[in-house]
């Protein structure tokens, strides 16, 4: 039997998902730019998944980007904001060195086309103080963007993104968030947080993989990023994915009606995960801070274990965890997130993320609680003979 | 059901060893090691070369999912750096002429490779190696023999292996030759069934060794003198990682005869050349000589030896002088003795048989 612990990398489907993607893929036929009946019924699947999308973050469904990917929401926030303020004199893009590659990545690029780029720094616990931000902004009237993620991936820690952005606000520049790994797991408000953009993920909160959506308010003209047709208010051209964005609405639906149940359930679950794994293991520790974490993730370091080895081992016995972000993409660098916060490469190297979700049981949580001390403890006896027998090469 | 841990480079002879494998019915877990950063460095050249490509871990991936079994890639950058790399730029700075495959197998494939096996309850690692390992009831001692395809046998690059190592390796494919290898991979399906074979130092993009060793040196070996063997200045050069003993082309001299490499000397970085019969030597001394029947032999011992991966074996004699190291004196001069190449011993009353071998010293 199957234990999926990996819910921050993807999550199952969330009832009526399937069903809906399914029934709108066979049914609802139309193209929603078409102006006939059957184009008429497609635009009002969008039209009903748009809004339970902007129900779910407190927004006003017109203000919504639906997207191909959390990723593609945070290429045209970025990307379009700074080709939009091309013309404003400012130059400066800031973000943290947590973020996801797709903010970083981003980042990057526009850095390659003559913007400057801070990357704030974090505290030991993964949080971007607003003294950092506020000190940030004052060496850098310039700023056009900041781009803070609400919570990270790897470790949970949520940002106290309406501080932030409130401060960005002051300065005159754009605030956006890249929400993946908030919304549908804690309450989002778009107000509430003052942002100005905001990412989502469809598959991160039991929509289809494949569905995003970026929120903008209403004021900020982003330069579109795809061409060629004048779908999305002409901010992302291109056919609609109607049949997974209809999945995306309904997990937006369940979410919003179940978070409130959920959310401290899952909390209950990951601390007694957490808090066994501590007690019965000798040398482990959470990583990031645990007073404001999203409910459903835990990151831990097991010292002297090679975590890439525990979760080959983990997987071989049927439960699915991870290292921190899901790439074997050619990169083998440490979790940037980890040693910016201060952690050594080393000790990077040993740490697991346990990511929780809706339909996690007690029994999924006992039997990993049973395998991890042993495991752990056969792969640092590994670990010392290899030592030794590295001293005599 | 024996687990067994079989790595994966992506190539065909690894795929079809974990194919035999499964027909076997061991219970088989794929590890493809990824080598190196696979991003291009800052100026789009590539960092390495394709040993190991994304590319090819996927193809590992896709016969492990194609034959049903779990694949793995995992992280060795730290460690190939630390015992291929580094060794490889010393070498060459060093006026040697490394070896690299011989510590991928040694230092990363039978031994960091193995310990993760056994962390995953695998007592066994298996590879697409041409080579045979069998036990022997009356001295219950392991032999490692050469694969039975005498152009595919790599029994050269796995001498340093332990009776211990030897223990815990397989090598499903030693007993084919390629053709069959490749047959086994169409009856199997496998999409790698006609995928060429790589080159030997894998990850040196585009074979250009000395811009490799000036990439990763901490310092580049600096310009020299090309001399003969008087002496006398023929030339300038660029540094000695830019040659190998026995080395023709790329001298830059023009002289009435062809010139050879005959010696690098880092220490003043001289490269001597000289006539093509001053190539030849009868001696060589070996440092780092693995048994691998875990003993010395006592006194002198008729051997065939091999001093490069493609060479005939030639008579010698073989002498442990202790502290891992044999004294070798050939029947008939051989041509280019290299230092930093590996001098591999085979029994002469059994020619498949490695009895051991040792890094090439001096000549």
């Amino acid at each position: 039997m199957q234990i999926y612990l990996d819910h921050n990398a993807t999550t199952p489907p969330a009832p009526g998902v399937v069903d809906a993607v399914c029934r709108v893929l066979r049914d609802t036929q139309g193209n929603p730019s078409s102006i006939h009946a059957p184009g008429q019924q497609a635009r009002a699947v969008l039209d009903d998944a748009r809004r339970r999308v902007a129900t779910l973050i407190g927004a006003r469904a017109s203000d919504l980007v639906l997207t191909g990917s959390g990723t593609e929401a945070d290429n045209l926030a970025i990307r379009g904001a700074v080709e939009a303020l091309h013309t404003s004199g400012r130059r400066h893009l800031m973000t943290t060195a947590i973020e996801h590659e797709a903010v970083l990545a981003t980042c990057g690029a526009m850095e390659a086309r003559g913007w400057r780029v801070t990357r704030l720094p974090v505290d030991c616990s993964g949080i971007v103080t607003p003294a950092a931000l506020a000190a940030a902004l004052h060496e850098n009237p310039d700023t056009g963007l900041v781009s803070v993620m609400h919570a990270n991936n790897e470790v949970g820690t949520l940002q106290p993104i309406a501080e932030l952005a409130a401060l960005a606000r002051t300065h005159g520049a754009w605030f956006h968030t890249d929400a993946v790994q908030t919304v549908g797991k804690v309450p989002v408000s778009v107000d509430a947080l003052g942002v100005d953009m905001l990412s989502l993920s469809g598959h991160k909160f039991g929509g289809p993989k494949g569905t995003g959506a970026l929120w903008v308010r209403r004021g900020i003209r982003l330069v579109a990023q795809q061409t060629g047709g004048k779908q999305e208010r002409l901010r992302r051209a291109g056919t609609e994915n109607v049949a997974g964005l209809a999945g995306l609405g309904v997990a937006a639906a369940y979410a919003r009606a179940t978070l409130q149940v959920h959310a401290p359930a899952v909390a209950a679950r990951r601390d007694r995960l957490e808090r066994t794994l501590l007690d019965g293991v000798p040398g482990a520790h959470v990583n990031g801070a645990t007073e404001s974490r999203v409910p459903n993730t835990t990151n831990i370091s097991f010292d002297g274990v090679e975590a890439e080895l525990l979760v080959i081992a983990l997987d071989l016995e049927g439960i699915g965890v991870s290292t921190g972000s899901a790439c074997s993409s050619g990169s083998l660098e440490p979790s940037h997130v980890l040693t910016a916060m201060g952690l050594s490469a080393a000790r990077a190297r040993t740490s697991l993320r346990f990511s929780l979700g809706a339909d996690t049981t007690d029994a999924d949580l006992d039997a990993v609680i049973g395998r991890i001390p042993a495991l752990v403890d056969k792969l640092r006896r590994l670990n010392q003979t290899a030592a030794a027998v590295g001293g005599r090469r | 059901m024996t687990r067994v841990v079989v790595a994966m480079s992506g190539g065909v002879d690894s795929s079809v060893a974990a194919a035999l494998m499964v027909e076997e019915g061991y219970d088989v877990v794929g590890l493809s090691m990824q080598l190196y950063d696979q991003r291009e460095t800052e100026d789009g050249a590539p960092k390495f070369g394709s040993c190991c490509s994304i590319d090819d871990l996927y193809d590992a991936k896709r016969v492990a999912q194609h034959l049903g079994f779990p694949h793995y890639i995992v992280n060795f950058e730290r460690e190939f750096k630390a015992t291929v790399v580094d060794n490889f730029v010393r070498e060459y700075s060093a006026g040697r002429t490394p070896i690299p495959c011989v510590h991928c197998n040694a230092d990363l494939k039978f031994s960091t490779l193995a310990e993760r096996a056994a962390g995953l309850d695998a007592s066994v690692v298996a590879t697409g190696h041409y080579a045979r390992v069998v036990f022997n009831k009356d001295d219950r001692r392991y032999r490692l023999l050469r694969g039975v395809d005498p152009g595919k046998d790599q029994s050269y690059f796995l001498f340093t292996l332990t009776q211990d190592q030897l223990a815990h390796a397989r090598f499903p494919v030693g007993h084919l030759n390629k053709i069959e290898v490749r047959a086994h991979a169409e009856r199997l399906g496998l999409s790698v069934a006609d995928k060429p074979d790589s080159h030997e130092i894998c990850f040196v993009p585009d074979g250009n060794t000395a811009r490799f060793v000036e990439r990763h040196a901490t310092q580049a070996p600096a310009p020299g003198e090309i001399v003969d063997t008087e002496g006398h200045v023929l030339g300038e050069h660029q540094g000695v990682h830019h040659f190998t003993v026995g080395q023709r082309k790329g001298l830059g001299l023009s002289m009435g005869s062809p010139l050879y490499v005959l010696k690098l000397e880092p220490v003043g970085e001289r490269v001597v050349v000289g006539a093509r019969e001053a190539l030849g030597s009868h001696e060589l001394t070996a440092t780092g000589v693995n048994w691998i029947s875990g003993t010395a032999p006592e006194g002198p011992t008729r051997v065939t030896a091999r001093i490069r991966h493609r060479h005939h074996d030639a008579a010698a004699r073989v002498v442990s002088t202790g502290d891992g190291t044999a004294h070798l004196r050939f029947d008939d001069p051989q041509v280019a003795i290299t230092p930093g190449q590996a001098v591999v011993f085979y029994d002469a009353a059994d020619a498949a048989s490695v009895m051991g071998g040792g890094w090439i010293d001096s000549r």
